[in-house]
């Protein structure tokens, strides 16, 4: 529409003729192993040199990991998350050239109960990655999904706010590091892992039937992201650790940022793509392998046989069109395979981004999403496409007889606001909370109160989780520590309704 | 069985509502159509009572339903406005003179002044002699960035307040993924706006008040209204990359109908890092149009065309601009490079 230069493709599609030389460009004398892109043709240990550099390059230039600090790597067993472990170990280990300095763990989660799997194919692949972990020596903790469902509600509470970060504390870290000689934490103190804490059926069924209730694989998707990075989180906050490395790489990043965009994710790109994310205050992820494709990930792994282990997901062998997620994957993946450029640029966009509205320091806990954690996109413009979507919403249903056409229909300003909170908060939270979570299908309290449950949780929620929401038959089935958090704040902000008239401006006591 | 409207209860549903999923019967849907486009000129503040205010007619679905829904209101709501028709010709024999005819029913229906403005008179070339020069490929490079400007002078020329265009939901939903593909910050921040700010002199602020109108519904709209208008692809946009977004966008909104709104929502809600480097708007040397380089994008490219060298204004050649604007001539090599693209 505005733009007019329609002729991409003399930019994007860069004719890619692997020089013929088979030369490595670097070395100019050994023989070339891999091409990774158009013209730049690797010898082996050159591109193990310009790999293993670019990990350390990405952490040495953020400086976000302190040293001596505990971090906890999320390994999914997939190709790129193995090679940060991969990376890691090689850059812990004594002939390192520029050591890391941090103490690492492995966290892998489960997920086999959500996605279908059975109990010997579970611990089939749980026992094929134990194996993947030993080797590293680093502590490791194998969580089933499951878990996320005895969280406390604290994990979606009121983050603690994230440690200041000023270069002089890095430095004072570095010196206090240097001082205590730091062998000590290079040692992997206590190997093997904690306990592996039993499933029990009925928790796989209560968390089938959470899935379950998500009616498309968009919101199941959603959903099962959202659980496994709170238990991600809460594990990490239990255990200890500060940080928590994330194997996102770059082509999986573009996929997310398009992923993000499409499901109204605007607001929380930065968040959901940069190198590191503060939303859970305390835990700050990091995505160090963000600067790789797909493909050197992939010709890594294989020239230098680092283990990764195939786990299905909920959109494995689905069509293009199951998912938001998995339409924008094969479209991501085919234009880049027309359009050599297309990840990078994609991601580059996303380089230029940063999270909005957060400059506001008020933004205070209340204000943040009970599902994702960022910050609630929903207070906007009267002029927007979330106002646009509420107007077209009334116009489409029932007015009361009587009271149509001639008066225009002035747009409800915010149905994000808590109407009937009272009947729900107190059906639910007199004791009966377990009951509630358990879904005793169709009980008596809980599924009365379905409707206004449903509608009070939104107001709870940034743009995209709602949409999820939306897409639920029921919220009944969400874990508990999600639906007392959110009667928690409902509470809170019936009490702050009570007392508005008394309270100054500018005082916002948040939680 | 058939299906009640979910608005009225009363009448049986014709559609559904490709937005909202709900079933409407003819009249409720004309209603709730026309009450959002209201509401978002309200909403926006798009108008102040007595503005004179051009309308870009195409001749196409979205400009033929912005006229009939424009006039509409504005009896309905007395929003005060002086209403125009505006439209370029851009010489498209087979296309642009097929739907001008169009227009000028439109224009007695809705009995309102059109005046079309033409790439002939402005620029002295067609776009079927530009084709003839440039071939097919980047020939939507002129024809968009001289109708940008075209838009501009008729309005002047009609001394309009303000030009309202046609685009639609899903267009601004397709150009925020355009823009993200190819990283192009400056305009994936602008992009979402419904209105331009004044942006300087010889510059009328645009609007679109269809924005936040699904397309299906445009067309929707268009067929039970029975509507006037004209549906034939341009014989010359291959338009190759942009259909990989548009055909990106259907799917997404076959997946999940709102998508196109929630990708809006999207763009609204964007914030750009502070310290990304933006083009500043100067104002063109030459004709004093804005623009970001010393020299409008539609002078560069009217250069290229007199001077045979159509290649000059497509891509970046920003270090000749200052040739140009000396008339100094160009080295042989440089003239090679921007020949005419063999077909």
């Amino acid at each position: 529409m505005c733009q007019v230069e329609e002729d991409y493709r003399d930019e994007l599609e860069s004719v890619d003729v692997p020089s013929i030389s088979k030369k490595c460009v670097k070395c100019k004398e050994a023989s070339a192993a891999v091409v990774i892109r158009a013209g730049d043709a690797y010898c082996r240990v050159c591109f193990k040199e310009y790999f293993i550099h670019k990990f350390r390059a990405m952490l040495g230039k953020n400086r976000l990991i302190f040293p001596g600090e505990k971090v906890l790597l999320a390994v999914s067993g997939g190709p790129s998350s193995c090679s940060m472990l991969n990376q890691v170990k090689e850059g812990l280990s004594q002939n390192a050239h520029k050591k890391l300095r941090f103490r690492p763990g492995i966290i892998y989660i489960d997920e086999g109960g959500a996605v279908g799997q059975s109990v010997e194919e579970r611990r089939r692949t749980v026992a094929e990655l134990q194996g993947v972990f030993r080797a590293t020596g680093f502590l490791f903790y194998v969580v089933p999904l499951e878990q996320v469902l005895n969280l406390p509600s604290s994990v979606v509470a009121s983050a603690p706010a994230p440690p200041e970060h000023l270069s002089s504390a890095y430095k004072a870290a570095v010196d206090r590091f240097i001082q205590s000689d730091g062998s000590s934490c290079l040692t992997p103190q206590d190997k093997g892992q904690t306990s592996l804490p039993e499933v029990h059926e009925s928790q796989t069924q209560v968390l089938q039937q959470l899935i379950a209730s998500a009616k498309t694989l968009t919101a199941k998707q959603d959903l099962l992201n959202t659980l496994r990075q709170h238990l991600l989180v809460h594990t990490a906050r239990t255990e200890g650790y500060s940080k928590l490395m994330l194997g996102d790489n770059c082509t999986r990043l573009a996929v997310k940022l398009l992923t993000s965009i499409s499901l109204g994710r605007g607001a929380q790109l930065a968040q959901d793509t940069g190198f590191s994310d503060s939303r859970y205050g305390d835990i700050i992820s990091v995505r160090p392998m963000r600067d790789y494709s797909a493909k050197e990930i992939a010709y890594y792994n294989h020239l230098f046989n680092v283990p990764s282990v195939f786990i299905p997901s909920l959109d494995t062998k689905t069509a293009d069109k199951a998912s938001v997620q998995r339409l924008t994957e094969s479209f991501v993946i085919k234009l880049q395979a027309d359009f050599p450029s297309t990840v990078s640029t994609i991601y580059r966009t996303g380089e230029k981004l940063q999270t909005a509205r957060l400059s506001s320091s008020t933004a205070d806990h209340c204000d943040r999403c009970l599902l994702c954690m960022c910050a609630l996109d929903t207070a906007v413009e009267e002029a927007s496409a979330l106002q646009a979507t509420l107007i077209s919403e009334q116009l489409s249903q029932t007015t009361s007889p009587g009271a149509t056409r001639t008066t225009t229909p002035r747009p409800n300003r915010a149905p994000v606001e808590p109407e009937s909170s009272a009947p729900t908060g107190q059906c639910c939270s007199s004791g009966g909370q377990e009951h509630c979570g358990r879904a005793e299908s169709g009980g008596g309290c809980c599924s009365s109160a379905k409707g206004p449950e449903m509608t009070n949780l939104r107001s709870l929620l940034c743009y995209s989780c709602q949409l999820t929401i939306k897409d639920m038959s029921s919220v009944e089935h969400l874990p508990q520590y999600i639906l007392s958090e959110a009667r928690r704040r409902q509470r809170r902000s019936q009490m702050r309704e009570e007392i508005s008239e008394f309270l100054l401006d500018g005082v916002d006591e948040g939680v | 069985m058939p299906v009640l409207c979910s608005s009225c209860a009363e009448k049986r549903a014709v559609l559904k509502r490709p937005k909202t999923g709900h079933s409407l019967c003819k009249e409720c849907f004309f209603w709730a159509f026309e009450e959002e486009v209201h509401q978002t000129i309200v909403a926006a503040k798009l108008f102040k009572p007595g503005e004179t205010v051009g309308i870009a007619a195409s001749g196409g679905k979205d400009s033929t339903v912005l006229a009939h829904v424009m006039k509409l209101l504005n009896e309905r709501y007395n929003y005060g406005l002086e209403l125009m028709l505006l439209s370029v010709d851009e010489g498209i024999t087979g296309y642009r003179d097929d739907s001008l005819e169009t227009v000028k029913r439109n224009q007695q229906q809705y009995e309102l002044p059109l005046k079309i403005v033409s790439y002939e008179e402005l620029y002295g070339w067609t776009m079927d002699a530009i084709v003839k020069q440039v071939g097919l490929k980047n020939n939507c490079t002129f024809c968009g960035v001289f109708r940008r400007q075209a838009l501009d002078r008729g309005a002047i020329m009609l001394k309009v307040d303000k030009i309202c265009t046609g685009h639609n939901a899903d267009d601004v939903a397709e150009t925020v993924l355009m823009n993200v593909l190819r990283g192009d910050i400056a305009r994936l921040r602008r992009c979402t706006a419904i209105s331009t700010s004044s942006e300087g002199e010889g510059v009328v602020p645009r609007c679109k008040p269809l924005k936040y109108a699904y397309e299906k519904e445009i067309v929707l709209y268009a067929y039970f209204k029975k509507l006037d208008y004209f549906s034939t692809e341009c014989i010359y946009s291959p338009n190759a990359y942009r259909g990989y977004a548009r055909t990106f966008l259907k799917d997404l909104e076959s997946v999940r109908s709102s998508s196109i709104m929630d990708i809006i929502h999207s763009g609204e809600n964007l914030s750009v890092r502070e310290g990304i480097k933006m083009p500043v708007q100067g104002t063109c040397s030459r004709c004093g149009y804005i623009s970001s380089q010393a020299l409008c994008k539609s002078c560069v490219l009217l250069e290229g065309l007199n001077r045979g060298l159509p290649k000059l204004g497509i891509g970046k050649h920003h270090r000749l601009h200052d040739k140009i604007l000396s008339q100094q001539p160009l080295t042989e090599k440089e003239e090679r490079k921007l020949k005419s693209v063999e077909f």
